[in-house]
């Protein structure tokens, strides 16, 4: 039993327990358990349609899972309302990035800003464009009219402006060339090291996510079907198979 | 050429107070993608409101019309606002994951629910105030004809540039507006990133219910009478006004306003004052078929 007090010792920073999400009647989730504890990098990986951006809606409290619970730092949050989950600071980037397109990169990064009521919004800032170079030339324009790779850059500076403690990543590489998509994943591990930011990380690429995770899953079909250290599950042949065949940068 | 004139200034004038109410519908549609059909009789109720304030003051002695002016448009402000407010609570979130239809039925439903609450309330009969803002401005006086600028027109111009001034610069410079504008683009990512998005919707229905309440009292002193229907066709062309200038767009609301009223004054002045509902009707028509994004809209693609 998860003592809820607990916020000490082995109590994970994010635990799913069981979750079942279903879309009316058709199951997306099928009952799926995990942990993020404080510090990490977790990868989770699985083919178009596994279930993954499902997952961390459904972390979001939005689908509601049907079954099963989900806790922060020992608390249940499990269909929470998402803005009051935002207010726990946990952020996401989500899958398609979803910039405010008619908003400037200025707007997108104040609106990142919402939970933190701009305590420390210059300081949050800096931090942003020293990891993001691009977003402070581009600052004063619209979000829609950003590339692909800025786009993501601003998703992920958005996410950070609201200092979050865990971080939500729903595919940063979809549709970058490599050379930026080195440098988006390059960022991630900067944030880990230097700031001990939690992160979890949904990708399809998984040679990148799984050579930059501590630990990582497999979800194929709603269910989790391997886990474990990131360059382990990269050795596996089941998972070379799978995910890995021309897949490669 | 003093008659066009004259027409002219009547036709900003109606303009104005058709603007103000186009921007209700237009920000909830922007929001919730849905069209307030409501909208209108919440502007009716704003009048009403009025009326029944200015009489409540005169009854204990405020006299003074700048005062009394004033105290009127908090009162109703305010009041309209709350009808808005519990509009949106009662008939429209609880529908809001429903099927699309829902909440579209549920307002044409509130709408005669508003008509009926006020024509039981107050009769069916015409309300009129007595005139308070008098005179105005001979601007020429050619051939028999004058062309005259009153202090209520002036009045109407004025509040309404004003009220436009403010609330754009709410909608642009304002974290308040800038939530709005986030809900507009995309409801998930605002909630996501802590915006609580039902606040933000209600804001919206206050703010717009204000706006039609200050359109009510507008209506109140230019024509001087009210009765329970007049949410219904002004209404009609308000929306009709958002939509030619594009439905979620602000200042296509304000321009669309501004050209129903000129088109509806003209109409009436050169060809027939029986038909001019059918002119803002018929436009409504022609604008959906060739026009549906309206001059100021843009297409529904942008979803990235
Ligand atoms: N809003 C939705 N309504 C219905 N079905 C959905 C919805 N979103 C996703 N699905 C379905 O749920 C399954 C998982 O989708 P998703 O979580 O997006 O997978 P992934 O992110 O791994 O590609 C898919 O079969 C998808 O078609
Ligand atoms: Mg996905």
């Amino acid at each position: 039993m998860n003592a809820p007090s607990a916020t000490t010792g082995n109590t994970p920073m994010l635990a799913v327990r069981g979750v079942k999400t279903y879309y009316g009647n058709i199951i997306a989730l099928k009952g799926i358990d995990l942990d993020i504890h404080a510090g990490e990098i977790v990868a989770m990986i699985g083919a178009n349609g596994a279930g993954k951006s499902t997952l961390m809606m459904t972390i979001f409290g939005d689908p509601r899972p049907r079954e099963g619970q989900v806790l922060f730092e020992g608390r249940d949050i499990t269909g929470m309302p998402a803005h009051e989950i935002a207010r726990l600071n946990i952020a996401q980037s989500p899958e398609g990035r979803r910039i405010f397109g008619r908003m400037t990169v200025m707007e997108n990064l104040q609106m990142g800003a919402t939970v933190t009521d701009n305590a420390h919004f210059e300081e949050d800032l800096e931090r942003v464009f020293r990891l993001f170079p691009r977003l402070k030339e581009r600052v004063h324009q619209r979000g829609g009219t950003l590339s692909g790779g800025e786009q993501q850059m601003l998703a992920i500076g958005r996410a950070l402006m609201s200092r979050p403690r865990l971080l939500l990543l729903d595919e940063p590489s979809l549709g970058l060339a490599p050379l930026l998509v080195k440098q988006i994943f390059d960022a991630i591990r900067e944030l880990n090291e230097r700031e001990k930011l939690t992160v979890f990380l949904v990708e399809q690429n998984a040679f990148h996510a799984l050579k930059l995770a501590h630990r990582g899953y497999v979800m194929v079909n709603g269910l989790i079907t391997l886990s474990g250290p990131g360059r382990e599950l990269l050795q596996r042949p089941e998972v070379r198979a799978a995910y890995l065949e021309g897949g490669r940068h | 050429m003093e008659y066009f004139l004259q027409q002219l200034i009547n036709g900003v004038t109606l303009g104005a107070i058709y603007g103000l109410i186009a921007i209700g519908y237009t920000m909830v549609y922007g929001i919730i993608g849905m069209i307030n059909f409501a909208h209108g009789d919440i502007f009716m109720i704003g009048a009403f409101i009025a009326l029944i304030t200015f009489l409540c003051l005169v009854a204990i002695g405020i006299t003074a019309v700048p005062l009394a002016l004033f105290l009127v448009l908090l009162v109703a402000m305010a009041l309209t606002a709350l009808y808005g407010w519990t509009v949106e609570r009662v008939a429209y979130r609880p529908l809001r994951q429903s099927f699309r239809l829902a909440p579209l039925i549920s307002a044409i439903g509130m709408s005669i629910a508003l008509e009926n609450f006020a024509q039981v309330v107050q009769g069916a009969r015409v309300k009129p105030l007595p005139p308070l803002i008098t005179g105005g401005f001979t601007l020429t006086h050619k051939g028999g004809f004058t062309v005259q600028l009153s202090n209520v027109q002036i009045m109407v111009v004025v509040t309404t540039v004003v009220l436009m001034g403010v609330f754009s610069w709410l909608v642009a410079r304002t974290r308040l507006g800038r939530d709005m504008r986030a809900c507009e683009q995309d409801l998930k990512m605002a909630s996501l990133l802590g915006v609580d998005v039902n606040r933000t919707i209600s804001y919206t229905f206050i703010i717009g219910a204000a706006l039609a309440a200050v359109a009510g009292i507008m209506h109140l002193l230019y024509y001087g009478v009210i009765d329970f229907y007049i949410g219904f066709v002004a209404g009609v062309k308000a929306f009709t006004a958002a939509v030619l200038g594009g439905i979620g767009s602000l200042p296509g609301a304000m321009l669309g306003g501004l050209l129903i009223g000129l088109i509806e004054t003209f109409w009436s002045a050169y060809f027939s004052i029986e038909y001019k509902d059918v002119a803002a009707f018929s436009i409504l028509v022609i604008v959906l078929i060739f026009l549906p994004t309206g001059i100021l809209g843009r297409p529904e693609v942008e979803k990235v």
